[in-house]
């Protein structure tokens, strides 16, 4: 019998441990969400996209012309989840919703809680709630809750 | 255009959890079927490509393992693509376009029971926007379900249909995973996973694998007295950003309907990668396949092998073409969340 220090041995983490740059654009976007602004990119045709697109899928120009969007918008789409699963950052009853900035064209995947199921429904107004403390990330705004 | 025909095509049971089998244990079978039925082996194959997933797997290149399931002594040429197999079959069908190859065997595989799917989906997805807030593959096709009921695209009896006709329609598949039949009562049951979508408008969690072969003109007669012929093919993909889609319906899957010429076509038969209840009657109306037997296979609903279930549908348009008397069928392959990326498949029997 070896001893056990004679075997070799190596480190493994079960995972993908890349590092991604954020780029021109996504950066300008998340140094503001740090500041509670939401922003959004212009296009040639008027068009904003919020969260910031690099580029017009319809012209495909590419797009750094940067405004301020939000906080508040509108539900144009949801999902409602009763019981989370793990891996959801909100615990209790919440919706992932598509959610149409106030000034955007385009609309930003993100959560809304705080409220029933039947509280939602298509172009019902919401507002951004933070995060106390920011990351630079999307998860900035801790979710989107009913407008007051 | 070349022509290429579907030569052989072969399915593994969908598994609910196949345990200890490992994916080249899943893969092996398939490949082996297909050979034996046509009487040739690794030898006779050009160019080998593969559809398979590494999320599922947990490490980078996992799908390199996936080889020790066919014969590669002496070296082959191969290839892989991080798509569903359908996609391989697309890569091997230019290859033979080129010039590079006549013959090609194509397989799938996806083994989703071992890990959580939903959080493993949620990784795929845009790692600046998207990904970090975690959303699961069913909360995303809710998303499009809710828009296209908003819309009066669809209707809540029409999802109910979907549940109940593919679990009727599993009597015609002896590899299907779901076979149990069910009434409104039954679906009415359920609760809701991530509303509108319960869990019977949700594929179940399957593991599995299928292979394909296709074979230019010259070559497809050596291996078969009954090819069938892909008349046209086409893949086109909707914006990453999923905020700045129209959900209610596919500008890119028309772009292929035109590119195909399939208005004046009448089809005898489609399969759809309908993952969802509410994507059967969206995609038949987009299709103009309101009177064309769909998914007579029960479709993803009954089975749905991640990486696989694409190629499935180009399997059992194939294998419908072959058994009756059709003429025409339709064939349609999906990726990303939403239906964001689509392919379409024209199947022919010899006119």
């Amino acid at each position: 019998m070896s001893d056990s220090k004679d075997l070799l041995r190596a480190p493994f983490e079960l995972a993908y441990n890349y590092k991604r740059s954020n780029g021109p654009v996504m950066s300008k976007f998340f140094e503001a969400l740090g500041e509670q602004k939401i922003l959004g990119t212009k296009s040639s045709t008027g068009k904003v996209f919020s969260p910031a697109a690099e580029f017009d899928p319809d012209t495909h120009e590419s797009l750094n012309d940067m405004v301020e969007v939000g906080p508040g918008g509108s539900v144009e789409s949801f999902s409602w989840i009763e019981a989370p699963q793990n891996h959801h950052l909100i615990k209790e009853p919440f919706a992932f919703a598509l959610i149409k900035l106030d000034g955007a064209d385009s609309s930003m995947l993100h959560m809304i809680t705080d409220c029933n199921e039947a509280d939602l429904s298509i172009g019902t107004r919401v507002t951004a709630a933070w995060s106390e403390t920011t990351t630079k990330r999307i998860t900035d705004i801790k979710f989107f809750t009913l407008e007051k | 255009m070349k022509r290429v025909a579907i030569v052989g095509y072969a399915q593994h049971p969908i598994l609910k959890n196949a345990g200890a089998l490992n994916e080249v244990e899943l893969i092996m079978p398939v490949v082996h079927q297909l050979f034996n039925d046509l009487g040739i082996s690794q030898k006779d194959i050009d160019f080998t490509c593969s559809g398979s997933c590494d999320y599922l797997q947990g490490a980078a290149f996992a799908f390199v393992e996936g080889l020790s399931a066919i014969q590669t002594n002496p070296p082959i040429k191969e290839s892989h693509v991080e798509m569903d197999a359908a996609w391989a079959m697309y890569e091997s069908m230019l290859k033979i376009q080129m010039g590079d190859a006549e013959t090609a065997l194509i397989y799938g595989f996806g083994k989703s029971s071992p890990g959580d799917l939903d959080a493993i989906i949620s990784l795929q997805m845009d790692p600046y926007y998207i990904s970090p807030l975690w959303p699961d593959r069913v909360s995303l096709a809710a998303l499009q379900a809710r828009v296209l009921l908003d819309q009066n695209v669809i209707t809540s009896e029409q999802m109910l249909a979907s549940v109940i006709e593919a679990r009727a329609n599993s009597k015609n598949n002896k590899n299907a995973l779901i076979t149990d039949l069910i009434d409104e009562a039954d679906y009415l049951k359920n609760e809701m996973v991530s509303s509108p979508l319960n869990k019977l408008d949700c594929p179940p969690i399957s593991d599995g694998s299928s292979a394909m072969i296709i074979a230019s003109e010259e070559k497809a007669y050596e291996f078969t007295d009954h090819p069938i012929w892909i008349e046209g093919i086409d893949h086109r993909i909707e914006s990453s950003n999923l905020g700045s889609r129209n959900l209610a319906t596919s500008d890119t899957l028309q772009a292929s309907m035109n590119q195909l010429n399939l208005k004046n076509i009448k089809f005898d038969v489609a399969e759809l990668h309908t993952q969802f209840s509410h994507e059967l009657p969206f995609l038949k109306s987009l299709l103009n396949l309101q009177d064309v037997p769909t998914n007579l296979s029960g479709g993803p609903l009954v089975g749905n092998v991640m990486m696989c279930a694409g190629l499935d549908a180009i399997g059992k348009t194939y294998e419908s073409l072959k058994d009756n008397q059709f003429t025409h069928g339709l064939a349609h392959a999906t990726s990303g969340p939403c239906l964001q990326h689509n392919m379409l498949v024209h199947l022919e029997t010899q006119k």
